[in-house]
């Protein structure tokens, strides 16, 4: 456990970071102490990412400060923070894989003489720098021969060779198994023990309790709290970082799901998303709103792509009693499906052509090369969209990448209605768009599902997912692990997923 | 037509860049407007460059989709060279002319086809990809001709090469012909679309349904088959197939053509319009070139030179200070 030193490692006082049109982290605050692992949590669009850059100087901030040993700590570049003892580590590690491990460890402080790199004496500093970490590699192959987990840990050895006071671990154990993430947390102690600070960034909750002291949660640029884990049930934690106070009063008992008469519009059968460990069976009904609710992290994403045909993986789709393959999108698409992406930018809009052509695209990848829509037919769907929607554009031939987001969520969604689509997923359908046009796209969920449309939406805004969906599929692990009957309130979601959370712990 | 007189409407710089390769050229050689009636056909610099610009025009026709696609084809030159000599082989040998134009052409589908799969199947670099066959073809057209320059007497063939209908040169009016038709493909099925969207975003395009695998194929057989037309019409001017020299560099003008006509390396947008204009500011510099009495030695310095001053007037880069100008001329 880290003592309260009277002057903390690093201080990070109400700092504030805008880029045009949003505010990335607004008056957050940060301390870490001397020997401490600080685990820094919060979902997609938290900040963590903005705090990181601000910490390790790739980023100025426009309010507030920060404290290095209690002297102004405002890095100019990434440099000028690893001069003053702050380095990072990132997922995609950051050297380079053809030139050998102590090239890399040495990479711009070679030892030389004449102008000659001395190999044998750079070989040797390098064997050095390992020694600290256990780690008995052969410094003269490159490093792109060695495993994942081998060049994360060369990457810290390089990090903590040139920053001694604060290293940011950057969700270092994504790619890693679990023996060599424990092989990692060694290193990291060890590291804490000679009374560097670390800051942890991680969305597994299990390697934050496992390694973190504390842990300090953002949600939307702002700072929810900082707790010391020990003292914090996994619930709290989770209610902080899908912004959901726990109420004391016990939640509504859910009433019974509803029941839907007639076939489903789709069943789901066998579905294996990358990365899954088991496979689902799913089955959505016209006008049913399935939510999905997890974590970052958690294979809600993956079971979307599944579902469009997007990443190859096992299972079918029964549509009107025939079961189907989904090989690509473009087998989703015929079968009547439509997919509204979590990355608008890329995965979804193609920027540098108009709000029509954007519009028009899924309906004339449908209808095939041969089959054009004729230009008058394009003009009145899309004005009729663009007219139910509201989507604000200064006419329909408008660049689709100059739209707010907003319009831009908007243009998307009216894509897939220009197909009538039996299902349509939503993944993340109002993030990053402001509040106007995210109570309007709430609006049209619902109308839709009154009109007998299946939708199933994934949201991390856990009010929204219980007041739209009639039922909530719930991930973890990239697995389904239940399904919560509708209506149901946000802090039966927290529950579930944290439930399930200390079961696996336990 | 509408299609191409819609293409032209937003082509200012590159009818900018003509006229003004043109009045250079008119600088050098003082009769460089002048235009003769000879022997029932129209004669003169400027009907030679209609003339002379229309392989390296039919080459942008079909390099400009390549390119909207986000790829390359650096095998046009050796497809050329492949296409004639398939014919030059069937005329020679007794073949009807047509048989000899259809294999050639299938000839030519066939290469774009190899490099289409190779792209769109195998995931491989279109630069390096079609670098294969770049290299790889000009073996292939040897092996065709036996190695040796083939030559062919076929009235029909001389007239496809080096005749006059209308008293204009036959492959300008090839060349207008296929930009007609190409544009009224492009602009009037989906491809055009389809094209400009898996350029712009080629993982959003797969999301939205669009087959992107089959657009590359396709943007690659129609590049084969624009270079396999053209290499028809040089075999047949010449009469002959020469496997070494037919078509040699020609791509890298066929490039040089779709950028000149404002078409992004990065892939996009794109005009077919503009880069058949793209391929005659070309043509028009070449000829300005000869017509000067330069040593044949500066062709190429002159050639960069000017290709230099035309991408650094598009070049983003420099577009602000443009922009500063206009203002202060406003």
């Amino acid at each position: 456990m880290p003592d309260a030193a009277p002057t903390p490692l690093l201080d990070a006082l109400q700092v504030r970071k805008t880029y045009p049109g949003v505010v990335a982290l607004d008056g957050v605050d940060l301390t870490l102490v001397h020997g401490e692992v600080h685990a820094l949590v919060g979902e997609n669009g938290a900040g963590k990412s903005t705090l990181v850059k601000l910490l390790t100087g790739a980023a100025r901030c426009d309010g507030g400060g920060m404290l290095l040993e209690g002297r102004r700590f405002a890095p100019g570049d990434t440099a000028a923070a690893q001069a003053a003892g702050v380095g990072a580590v990132y997922q995609e590690v950051n050297l380079v894989p053809n030139l050998t491990v102590a090239e890399n460890l040495l990479l711009g402080f070679q030892p030389h003489r004449w102008g000659l790199v001395r190999r044998g004496e750079m070989n040797r500093q390098a064997r050095a720098l390992l020694v600290d970490f256990g780690l008995d590699l052969d410094v003269t192959r490159p490093l792109g021969t060695f495993s994942v987990a081998i060049r994360q840990l060369v990457a810290i050895a390089r990090a903590v060779s040139l920053s001694t006071k604060v290293l940011v671990l950057d969700e270092p154990t994504a790619s890693l198994d679990p023996g060599e993430v424990e092989a990692l947390f060694a290193v990291v102690r060890k590291l804490a023990a000679r009374g560097m600070g670390i800051v942890f960034i991680s969305h597994f909750l299990d390697q934050i309790y496992a390694i973190a002291d504390r842990a300090t949660v953002l949600r939307n640029g702002r700072l929810v709290g900082t707790r010391t884990l020990a003292q914090t049930p996994r619930k709290e934690l989770i209610a902080m970082m899908l912004g959901r106070e726990l109420s004391e009063a016990a939640a509504l008992p859910g009433s019974p799901a509803a029941m839907y008469e007639g076939a489903p519009a789709v069943r789901f059968r066998g579905m294996a998303p990358r990365g899954s460990s088991e496979p689902f069976d799913l089955d959505i009904h016209p006008g049913e709103v399935v939510g999905c609710a997890g974590l970052l992290g958690s294979g809600r994403t993956e079971t979307a792509l599944a579902m469009f045909g997007a990443e190859a993986g096992g299972g079918e789709a029964e549509v009107d009693g025939r079961a189907h393959r989904l090989r690509r999108p473009h087998d989703a698409i015929g079968l009547g499906f439509g997919f509204v992406p979590e990355d608008r930018k890329t995965d979804g809009i193609v920027g540098a052509l108009s709000v029509r052509e954007n519009i028009i695209l899924a309906l004339q990848a449908r209808a095939g090369l041969r089959k054009r829509i004729r230009r008058r037919e394009q003009d009145r769907i899309v004005a009729d969209l663009i007219k139910a929607l509201d989507i604000r554009t200064p006419d329909a031939e408008f660049p689709i990448e100059q739209l707010s987001g907003g319009n831009q969520q908007k243009a998307l969604l009216a894509r897939w209605l220009a197909t009538n689509p039996r299902l349509l997923i939503l993944d993340e359908p109002t993030r990053g768009i402001d509040v106007g046009a995210h109570a309007e796209i709430l609006k049209l969920i619902t109308r839709l599902r009154d009109q007998g449309m299946a939708l199933y939406v994934i949201s991390a805004e856990l009010e929204e997912l219980a007041a739209l969906a009639d039922r909530i599929v719930v991930m973890r692990d990239r697995s389904m692990i239940g399904v919560l009957p509708g209506p149901t309130s946000p802090d039966r979601i927290v529950e579930a997923i944290a439930a399930e959370s200390a079961r696996e712990a336990a | 037509m509408m299609g191409v007189v819609r293409g032209l409407r937003g082509a200012t710089p590159q009818f900018l860049v003509l006229g003004l390769i043109l009045l250079m050229d008119r600088l050098a050689a003082p009769g460089f407007f002048d235009i003769s009636v000879r022997n029932g056909r129209l004669a003169g610099s400027l009907v030679d460059i209609l003339n002379r610009g229309a392989p390296v025009g039919l080459l942008a026709l079909g390099m400009a989709p390549v390119i909207a696609t986000g790829g390359i084809d650096l095998s046009v030159g050796a497809v050329m060279a492949i296409a004639g000599a398939v014919m030059a082989v069937i005329v020679s040998h007794g073949g009807s002319w047509i048989l000899g134009v259809a294999c050639a052409l299938a000839a030519g589908g066939a290469c774009g086809f190899w490099n289409g799969a190779l792209i769109a199947g195998l995931g491989i670099k279109p630069f390096v990809a079609t670098l294969v066959l770049m290299v790889a073809g000009r073996g292939v057209a040897q092996l065709v001709t036996q190695g040796r320059i083939m030559t062919f007497a076929e009235p029909h063939l001389a007239t496809l090469g080096g005749g006059a209908w209308l008293g204009l040169p036959v492959p300008t009016l090839i060349l207008a012909a296929i930009t007609v038709l190409a544009v009224l493909v492009v602009r009037s099925s989906p491809a055009g679309l389809f094209i400009e969207a898996v350029g712009g975003n080629r993982r959003a395009s797969r999301l939205a349904g669009v087959e992107a695998g089959a657009v590359t194929l396709l943007v690659y057989v129609a590049s084969g088959l624009a270079a396999a037309i053209a290499g028809i019409i040089v075999a047949s001017d010449i009469s002959g197939a020469d496997a070494n020299n037919a078509g040699l560099w020609f791509e890298l003008d066929a490039i040089l053509a779709v950028a000149v006509g404002g078409g992004s390396l990065a892939g996009g947008r794109f005009s077919l319009s503009r880069a058949v204009l793209g391929a005659l500011a070309i043509q028009a510099l070449k000829t300005g070139i000869l017509l000067t009495g330069l040593p044949p030695e500066f062709n190429l310095l002159v050639m960069a030179g000017a290709i230099v001053l035309v991408l650094c007037l598009q070049s983003p880069a420099l577009r602000p200070l443009a922009v500063r100008l206009g203002e202060r001329r406003a």
